[in-house]
């Protein structure tokens, strides 16, 4: 049995391409290129050298040894915050703008929630000289200003959702009715390993590099490819998804996803999909949502803009139904301390997103010899504001 | 045979109005579904409100926001339409997305309609595949006549399929867009609509997206069976209340 994609866009159950008849064509035109063309010599060319020259890849894998130290355990931190726009979301954008190049296409759109996925289809839209649109939720643009700014500075136009709870879930619908209107000179550069199928093993195997990368670096670091857990936070599920793809069938890796349980799990005010969830279909995907007993998507809350979403993508959704992974949920105020706690420790202040996946250690207890790998998916320089106010500095 | 088949079949052109249960009021359904038969539409689409309508414009995202927060649900919206086929004998579709369905169970769903006297179902979401594999045998099981769409952009070879496949009539999608669009139709979908019509297809086609006038629904069904107007008259009850509707159906169909 596989963890991965079979050849009908299924994660087991979970995936497929439920969308009105407007988009058949565009998502038909990427499901019979999009392996075509990424396997072609020129494009794996390109990709590389882009990732290494202008996102600056390999991102380090850092042994943290003081958040090591505290927990009593082996902590490896892989660094795409480090990575130019300051997270892993460039890794993706890099590889579907040169796609949407070979498709012939000359206008782009995105959704975003936290603006990390913005800023960087907005990055590679200037790198290649490419109108931009993203559309993100009101709500998202209040808390996510310097996100803003940065897609303004790179060019892109920022259309405010004003639908629903006006965050990730309403900017994604909008995002798609877009495309709607826009069937034939548009691509939309989905940001996570969500939507119809190609869409999440599309992404995936753009972030696929962040294991790829740790593999090597973990042999020449520790002597074995496979560490004893792999930690990401899961908004959509793309940092994880490619943390874990290349050991999803290695099953004596134990897998970890966090997911933000908001103000904690019980009070309304949470974006824990694997435990408030239920079997639906989100945005063209059946997979794992958060929903009333009539079929509604609810709306979702954490107090990061990037994990408050109510599906996560179908990938996971097997990772969870199958046992695969486990999912831990981290609220806001464990979050927030894990995020104050390495910043003071290591000297690196991640995403709030991150933060979550980094709250684990407070969770569960590792043995003195686990090697652990968790993907540092983000920077907090965007959430500087949240952390200043959150802790009265 | 079924009343959706049955009108087809006769002389003449047809509208179709959609619009949203639940709103504005939630107990208007019934009021406005007698209303609308008595005003002279040929057939009725029943829109069943989804938090996160992908294929709909502002107009019928509003609507449908507004019916959710009104209460509507697919259990109230059967309770409410279990009486009406005693007063009503136009033929009935329900339009929705996937999701609520999927929650409700499909079969249960279907049974439902059957049990009231609904006649069809459009379900943008549900791709023509899936239904073909996982749930045509019990739409044919409960005598509902399922309704796909196809676009502007829809290939020759895809339409073949989506004809073979159906059973009632064709939804054909004016242009490129979300619903509620108003600009009128150009030389671009008259050549669409003509290109359609060459084709021959078994199944009669339905036109909507974009109508909101006599100029429009005449454009539409010059070789259409028939036309579809829901966001303009979503907007007209939004305006004038739910009483008076031949105000806003006769000035379509006068000639
Ligand atoms: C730093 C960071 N980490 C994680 C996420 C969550 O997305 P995903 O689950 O797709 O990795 C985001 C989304 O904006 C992000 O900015």
């Amino acid at each position: 049995m596989s963890y991965n994609i079979n050849d009908k866009g299924y994660y087991g159950e979970f995936g497929g391409a439920f969308i009105p008849e407007m988009l058949y064509p565009n998502i038909e035109e990427l499901r019979q290129n999009y392996l075509k063309i990424t396997a072609e010599e020129s494009f794996q060319e390109e990709f590389h050298q882009l990732l290494k020259d202008y996102v600056g890849r390999p991102s380090p894998l850092y042994f943290a040894k003081r958040l090591s130290e505290k927990y009593n355990t082996k902590i490896y931190l892989k660094r795409e915050d480090l990575n130019h726009t300051g997270a892993h979301k460039v890794n993706n954008t890099i590889g579907q703008i040169l796609l949407a190049q070979r498709l012939g296409k000359t206008r782009i759109i995105a959704e975003t929630g936290a603006g990390q996925h913005g800023v960087a289809t907005a990055t590679v839209c200037a790198l290649m000289g490419i109108e931009c649109v993203v559309y993100m939720g009101e709500v998202d643009i209040a808390r996510q200003a310097p996100n803003v700014a940065r897609m303004k500075m790179l060019g892109a136009k920022v259309v405010p959702a004003l639908s629903g709870s006006r965050t990730l879930k309403d900017a994604t619908n909008e995002a798609m009715r877009d495309w709607i209107n826009n069937p034939v000179d548009t691509h939309y550069i989905v940001g996570s390993v969500v939507g119809p199928h190609p869409y999440p093993d599309m992404v995936a195997r753009f972030q696929a590099v962040v294991s790829e990368e740790i593999k090597k670096q973990l042999l020449e670091k520790e002597g074995t490819e496979n560490p004893d857990y792999l930690i990401a936070c899961v908004g959509g599920g793309s940092n994880a998804a490619g943390t874990y793809y290349h050991y999803l069938d290695d099953t004596d890796v134990n897998i970890i996803a966090v997911e933000a349980a908001g103000k904690g799990i019980d009070t309304g005010e949470s974006a824990a999909t694997s435990v408030l969830g239920k079997e639906g279909i989100i945005h063209g995907s059946k997979t794992l949502l958060m929903q009333t007993g009539d079929g509604q998507i609810t709306e979702p809350y954490s107090i990061s803009a990037g994990l408050d979403y109510p599906g996560v993508g179908p990938m996971h959704a097997n990772l969870y139904k199958t046992g695969r992974a486990e999912f831990i949920s981290i609220t806001d105020d464990e979050a927030m301390t894990a995020g104050l706690e390495l910043s003071q420790l290591e000297g690196i202040i991640p995403a709030i997103e991150t933060s979550h996946a980094l709250a684990v250690f407070e969770h569960k207890t590792f043995k003195t010899e686990d090697i652990i790998v968790l993907n540092l998916s983000g920077r907090g320089d965007k959430d500087l504001q949240n952390y200043i106010e959150y802790f009265k500095l | 045979m079924n009343r959706i088949n049955q009108k087809l079949q006769e002389d003449k052109k047809l509208l179709s109005i959609y619009f949203t249960a639940g709103y504005p009021n939630i107990d208007d359904t019934v009021t406005i579904i007698q209303n609308l038969e008595k005003s002279g539409v040929d057939m009725i689409e029943i829109g069943l409100p989804f938090s996160d309508p992908l294929a709909d414009g502002p107009t019928i995202q509003d609507s449908s926001t507004q019916a959710l927060k009104n209460g509507m649900t697919s259990e109230l919206l059967f309770q409410q339409l279990k009486d009406i086929r005693k007063t009503v004998s136009i033929p009935l579709i329900i339009m929705g997305y996937f999701n609520p369905m999927l929650q409700y169970g499909v079969e249960a769903f279907c049974k439902k309609c059957q049990e009231i006297g609904i006649d069809g179902l459009i379900i943008p979401d549900l791709p023509v595949d899936v239904y073909h594999d996982e749930y045509k045998s019990t739409f044919d099981k409960y005598g509902l006549i399922n309704v796909f769409l196809i676009t502007p952009q829809t290939s020759e070879e895809r339409i073949r399929y989506i004809d073979s496949v159906s059973d009632g009539f064709i939804y054909m999608v004016s242009s490129a867009s979300t619903t509620g669009a108003k600009s009128g139709f150009g030389d671009e979908q008259e050549d669409y609509f003509t290109r359609i019509s060459n084709m021959n297809l078994k199944n009669p086609q339905i036109v909507g997206f974009g109508i909101f006038n006599n100029d429009t629904f005449t454009q539409a069904t010059k070789h259409a069976k028939g036309a579809i107007i829901g966001s303009a008259f979503i907007k007209y009850v939004t305006a004038n209340g739910i009483e008076n509707l031949e105000n806003f159906i006769a000035p379509m169909l006068s000639k």
